[in-house]
């Protein structure tokens, strides 16, 4: 199908959350808005894991470096939305270069367990820095310094647009990359990197953006995640968070641009549904997981692609 | 299985002026919108409704064993005030959610209290990291919370108007009540263990000066991970020289903790010290915690039936559904989290008088509720308050308690001191009172 189509899917799709924000009730409405920032944290990491083919068990570090980076700023010097955002963002993309730079020089099993790592040493320097960084405990974001342009951002429609405003861009972006050239090199290094190279590409410089761009994505979650929420803490560092992006992107659809969200929605509502029917919720959701695995094992959207679109991004 | 109240019907619709407010100071293509109501908002709860109080519960993950014993005290609590005539004449109703120990989730548990669920407020938190992280979204929905977790987090100042410890004490008031008794009863010299957590680190700002005090000195730190499995590798850094072990664990590994210790010091050890947190919901007569005959703990309550137990201890003893052991009347091995679940006993009790103070009828009235909590101070001892007498202070949030040192005899702790609730005052270090809602 032409590009329209999948132009006409994805801007749909940034409509319709549009609209959620008049027509969702409050409860669903304060749900969708964090789905929507963690939805950019699984956008990141499909760039690396999805297109490029880089399984990542560590990218809780950069969620963590970009929380960090904007919450540490606004803790300590009461830094504006602005300047502690940015410094958020920065931190994840300096870390990612200086990660990619050490861990691209393995691969497979050997760049998992590198990035798990790296990522678990991130998590321990987070609690045993504990009077800077307060440590599992974590710290409350001032409310003072989560303003931006005259809004407080802890207001729900503020925080619901800025997390719709961010979704959009994160999405947009990445049907762009995934469309152009390089997107193109990180599917073909994905499927076959020594092809790849042998045509010419640069297969270290290629995965290294790529991982940077993943890592920059997915600190400017975290730092969105502290904005947004008011609270960092070194959970988010720790290796479930690096879990969880896995986890959405793969049952969403790896290596599509919608997979990632539809991931994390199912996967948010699937335990927020069932632990209002018994305790053992992680139970169900582990059944569902299971029965998702077996009968799509493309995820959500990557049946759809596999069985109707085959040329969906 | 978990209970999930749905909002009442009627008057369910209301309009945001904050949303109203936020949409004009966006793009103008969105400004249009920006008068559009907010579906699904709740006005007031009925005035014969039930009044819902959100229990966020740990279930799961780190604080498990604390949530059994938690909900436990809480239905009882419940059953009681409810068997009164409830509150200003309404039933009470617990809606329980599973936050996992996981501050993530304990936001988002909130966030359906509030606004799914039209609880009143939200009550029963034990672990910082997760009052941590959900405290500010309390302050976001304005939905009062009232916390039972011990820690300094509240009284320190880090969290906002609307987030309480009305119910129990915290760890800096603990330590510097006990401190007294260990430089002057057990020894000046004094090693710490605790755990590389907030909890821990509670202990570790707080006791060396209130040591120091009593004229002794904390002479080693050792902070051992939570999820630690094997301690032996830790107790070599315990200097010669102690005099006193200190020691205050968390998690399921606090069994293999005590045990270990206790293989490791083998016949001649040095007095030792602990919080009851090491072995709480843990029973005495295990095998391997023999070594703990003639240690000394500090207990919130008393574990065990003490001789001279008041009537209201006996009652809230019996009323939660435990024996003189401290462990479930149906089945004797489930031994209760005792010293820490009276803060939900006790916080229940302080939100019914503070309701029934404000003239509490619905969500309405919630800020008045914080200020009804906040012009509470003394608090006499009886079956609304079995732990002993509290002093609230309005202004820190937080509350003071007597506090108890229990000595292992023959498998049982037994008082041997209480600390008074002069002992457990400091200076204040907020004033929430004048800070805005």
């Amino acid at each position: 199908m032409s590009a329209r189509y999948y132009w006409g899917l994805h801007l749909g799709l940034i409509a319709l959350l549009f609209a959620g924000h008049f027509v969702l009730p409050a409860y669903q409405h304060g749900n969708v808005a964090r789905i929507m920032v963690l939805a950019v944290y699984a956008m990141g990491y499909n760039i690396a894991f999805g297109y490029t083919g880089l399984l990542s068990l560590g990218h809780a570090m950069f969620f963590g470096a970009g929380m960090y980076g904007m919450g540490l700023l606004s803790y300590h010097f009461d830094a504006g939305a602005l300047p502690a955002m940015a410094a958020g963002i920065v931190a994840g993309a300096m870390l990612s270069l200086v990660v990619g730079l050490l861990a691209l020089r393995t691969a497979g099993v050997s760049f998992m367990i590198v990035t798990l790592m790296f990522s678990q040493a991130l998590a321990m320097t987070l609690v045993y820095f504990r009077d800077i960084t307060r440590g599992d405990e974590g710290f409350v974001i001032p409310s003072a310094t989560r303003r931006l342009w005259g809004m407080d951002l802890s207001d729900e429609a503020h925080r619901y647009l800025i997390a719709w405003g961010l979704f959009s861009i994160v999405l947009i972006f990445t049907l762009w990359l995934v469309r152009h050239r390089w997107g193109r090199v990180f599917v073909a290094l994905r499927e076959n990197e020594e092809r790849a190279s042998l045509l010419g590409y640069d297969a270290f410089r290629t995965k290294l953006g790529a991982l940077v761009i993943s890592g920059t994505i997915s600190a400017l979650s975290g730092a969105a995640y502290a904005l947004l929420f008011g609270y960092a803490g070194a959970t988010f560092a720790g290796v479930q968070y690096s879990i969880f992006p896995l986890l959405w992107v793969l049952l969403g659809g790896a290596g599509t641009v919608l997979g990632p969200f539809v991931g994390a929605l199912f996967m948010f509502y699937l335990i927020d549904l069932s632990s209002g029917v018994t305790d053992a919720y992680m139970l169900i959701a582990g059944v569902a997981l299971v029965l998702l695995t077996l009968f799509l094992p493309q995820g959500l959207v990557g049946e759809v692609k596999r069985r109707l679109w085959r040329d969906l991004p | 299985m978990t209970k999930l109240i749905l909002p009442a019907g009627e008057g369910a619709k209301l309009h945001s002026p904050g949303r109203r407010k936020a949409l004009k100071t966006l793009a103008a293509g969105v400004g249009a919108a920006a008068t559009m109501p907010l579906l699904g908002r709740y006005a007031s709860a009925q005035s014969t409704a039930p009044i819902r109080i959100g229990f966020q519960k740990h279930a799961t993950g780190i604080g498990a064993a604390y949530g059994r014993w938690y909900e436990r005290a809480t239905l009882a609590a419940v059953e009681k005030i409810n068997g009164e005539g409830g509150i200003n004449g309404r039933p009470v109703e617990i809606v329980t959610e599973d936050d996992g120990t996981d501050p993530k989730r304990g936001a988002e548990v909130l966030e359906k209290f509030a606004n799914q669920s039209n609880c009143d407020i939200a009550y029963g938190t034990l672990f910082s990291h997760v009052v941590m992280g959900s405290a500010p979204r309390a302050g976001e929905l304005k939905l009062p919370y009232f916390v039972v977790s011990e820690g300094h987090h509240v009284a320190s100042g880090a969290l906002n108007r609307w987030t309480l410890q009305p119910g129990i004490t915290d760890v800096k008031s603990q330590v510097q009540a006990m401190a007294p008794f260990i430089g002057d009863v057990l020894g000046k010299k004094v090693t710490m263990i605790f755990p590389d957590y907030a909890f821990g680190y509670d202990h570790r700002d707080n006791l060396p000066a209130a040591i120091a005090a009593a004229g002794g000195e904390v002479i080693e730190q050792i902070a051992i991970p939570p999820s630690e499995t094997s301690y032996t590798k830790y107790f070599p850094r315990i200097p010669r020289e102690t005099e006193v072990i200190y020691h205050v664990m968390i998690g399921p590994g606090v069994l293999t903790f005590v045990k270990e210790l206790g293989e490791f010091f083998g016949p001649s050890r040095p007095e030792i010290f602990g919080f009851v947190d090491s072995i709480e919901a843990t029973d005495l007569t295990s095998p391997g915690l023999e070594f703990l005959d003639g240690t000394y703990f500090w207990e919130g309550m008393p574990r065990y039936a003490q001789e001279d137990d008041t009537e209201f201890s006996t009652a809230y003893r019996a009323a939660v559904g435990c024996d003189e052991n401290g462990a479930s009347l149906a089945d004797p091995k489930d031994v209760a989290t005792y010293a820490h679940m009276y803060g939900c006993w006790e916080t229940l009790h302080i939100i019914k008088a503070g309701m029934e103070a404000c003239d509490y009828k619905g969500i309405e009235d919630r800020q008045a509720l914080i200020e009804a909590v906040e012009a509470m101070s003394d608090m006499p001892e009886g079956f609304d308050h079995p732990q002993g007498p509290k002093r609230f202070n309005g202004k820190t949030h937080q509350t003071f308690g007597q506090q108890y040192i229990s000595k292992v005899e023959g498998g049982k702790l037994v008082k041997v001191h209480t600390a008074a609730i002069d002992d457990t005052i400091y200076p204040d270090e907020v004033d929430y009172t004048s800070m805005s809602f």
